[in-house]
């Protein structure tokens, strides 16, 4: 069974002259985490703007845990997202929201069941996994580090606890230590829910794509360049793969 | 002619039909931006039927608009009444006409001063912080957040701030209307010692609550106006901070020029039927 699945995928935003997506064919298993790299440009954000229904396609197919995106309506697809955690390049934290009440959100919006000590127990579970200690809980956003936010990001992206997590470059901006502590934190998630959630990091960090990736993906121009293991990376004869590569180790 | 004198001329003609282009660019862009505004302002009303219901956003926005407003209305309304009392009575002294102060002042802020300076003020003040907040929380990604996690972003923070500037603006224009009477009171009856017994009953002769309502229906639409634009220029900003900014200042800006326009409008249609009302 596959998470995602993109099927020639086209995308322009200027009526046909350029494509951002250009053909885009990708298919993510359930329960696998791939990591999609490459050059800025190439299309990545767009791609998954694409998988969380954010941007219709010019043309093109684009399933979503089995179901044709634009095939439902605006209601279903709105219903589909809550099985959907995005982790924000910048966490998206809403700044006017403790610690505890970004987490809460989501719960209160789509558990209207559940009572309010429920969904703060809950929320209070969900932090303590992403590592935040329960002296921040009533912190505003601003009053945290860039590091604790990506939690606090995590911990609300785990709330309804998806079956897709996604992670819009996680680690950009960030310091050497932050960036492997965020992909252990990643690493560690995925593995605690092990074949119950998708994973998705889009990064141009190399390393980490090296590091945690079971499966990884490079775009260019729009399409996939290259796909499979990281060892399959390392050795590949594509000209463009191999710049990446001795870029990316380099680097390090 | 020579052909010196000429080229000045054209010169000249070319300056004035690039004025009057920049003008016609200038309108056509307000129609445009009008029609955009109003198609974001019905997905708004859709969106206010639809569950979940969001009373506590409506009832926290209420208090920002409404409440947090009144201070700034009080004072404004207050000078208003009284510099407007003082001119009026310095023109009337010499017709000997001083007895209508009251009601002049009366008919002209229920009717037209207080709905529009309540409109101007409380669109500085909150369309701005309205313009200014969505406009943060689409460049910071907050916007896509909600988005993704399922809820509906116009029903979750554009049609709250409609609804609650729908219900603040009468009330504050009320407030506003009140304020500026008593001003006015103040100005004619203790200052320049007009009879107590005369300036109220003029006023009850001559201002009838239908003007009140009036001038109560023009606030009610003048905070839809508001509301419609500064959500919308905030809710579709892009950039960082400069993008923010323009927002803002866009929101305001036209916002103002549309509620001293709509003002013109609507007295114009109101006094139409009117007229049509008494031929009836």
């Amino acid at each position: 069974m596959n998470a995602v699945e993109l099927h020639n995928l086209k995308k322009s935003f200027d009526g046909g002259n350029e494509f951002v997506l250009n053909g885009l064919n990708l298919t993510i298993p359930k329960g696998s985490l791939t990591v999609i790299i490459g050059y800025s440009g190439t299309g990545k954000s767009v791609m998954l703007k694409h998988i969380l229904g954010l941007i219709k396609p010019t043309s093109g197919k684009v399933s979503v845990l089995e179901k044709d995106l634009w095939q439902m309506s605006d209601q279903q697809i709105m219903q589909l997202r809550t099985k959907v955690g995005v982790l924000f390049q910048h966490a998206a934290l809403f700044d006017d929201q403790t610690v505890i009440e970004n987490v809460c959100f989501p719960l209160s919006e789509h558990r209207r069941t559940k009572k309010i000590d429920e969904i703060k127990e809950i929320s209070a579970k969900k932090l303590i996994i992403s590592g935040i200690e329960e002296k921040h809980f009533h912190k505003l956003p601003s009053e945290l580090s860039g590091g604790m936010r990506k939690r606090v990001g995590l911990a609300r992206a785990l709330a309804l606890d998806p079956e897709i997590l996604i992670y819009d470059e996680p680690t950009t901006g960030l310091d050497p230590i932050l960036t492997e502590m965020v992909d252990d934190l990643i690493h560690e998630t995925h593995m605690r829910e092990e074949g119950r959630v998708t994973s998705i990091i889009v990064s141009h960090d190399l390393m980490a794509a090296f590091r945690i990736g079971q499966h990884i993906v490079m775009l260019d121009k729009g399409k996939v360049l290259h796909s499979g293991k990281p060892e399959d990376f390392l050795n590949s004869d594509i000209a463009l793969v191999k710049k990446f590569v001795e870029k990316g180790i380099k680097k390090k | 002619m020579s052909i010196g004198s000429e080229k000045i001329e054209s010169k000249k003609v070319s300056r004035f039909e690039k004025a009057v282009n920049s003008l016609f660019d200038y309108i056509n862009g307000l129609i445009c931006e009008c029609g955009v505004t109003m198609i974001f302002l019905m997905s708004s009303f859709r969106a206010m039927f639809q569950k979940p219901s969001r009373y506590t956003e409506v009832l926290k926005h209420v208090e920002f608009i409404g409440n947090q407003s009144l201070l700034i209305i009080a004072l404004t309304s207050a000078f208003t009444g009284m510099a407007m009392s003082f001119q009026i009575y310095l023109g009337f002294s010499l017709v000997n006409a001083t007895n209508l102060v009251g009601p002049t002042v009366g008919l002209g802020i229920t009717r037209e001063l207080g709905p529009v300076l309540t409109g101007l003020i409380v669109a500085a003040r909150a369309g701005g912080a309205m313009a200014a907040r969505l406009g943060t929380m689409r460049v910071t990604e907050q916007i896509d957040a909600l988005e993704v996690m399922g809820v509906n972003p116009i029903q979750y923070l554009v049609a709250p701030r409609v609804i609650a500037a729908l219900i603040s603006m009468p009330l504050l224009c009320g407030f506003f209307d009140f304020i500026a009477m008593t001003g006015s009171y103040f100005l004619c009856v203790q200052v320049l010692g007009l009879d107590e017994g005369v300036f109220f009953d003029k006023i009850q002769l001559w201002l009838n609550p239908r003007d009140i309502n009036e001038g109560l229906i023009k606030a009610a639409v003048f905070g839809l106006v508001f509301a419609a634009v500064c959500t919308h220029k905030g809710y579709n900003t892009k950039g960082g901070a400069k993008g923010v900014g323009e927002a803002t200042n866009k929101g305001v800006v036209n916002s103002m020029v549309l509620i001293i326009a709509i003002n013109f409008v609507m007295t114009n249609i109101i006094r139409f039927f009117d007229v049509l009302l008494e031929r009836l």
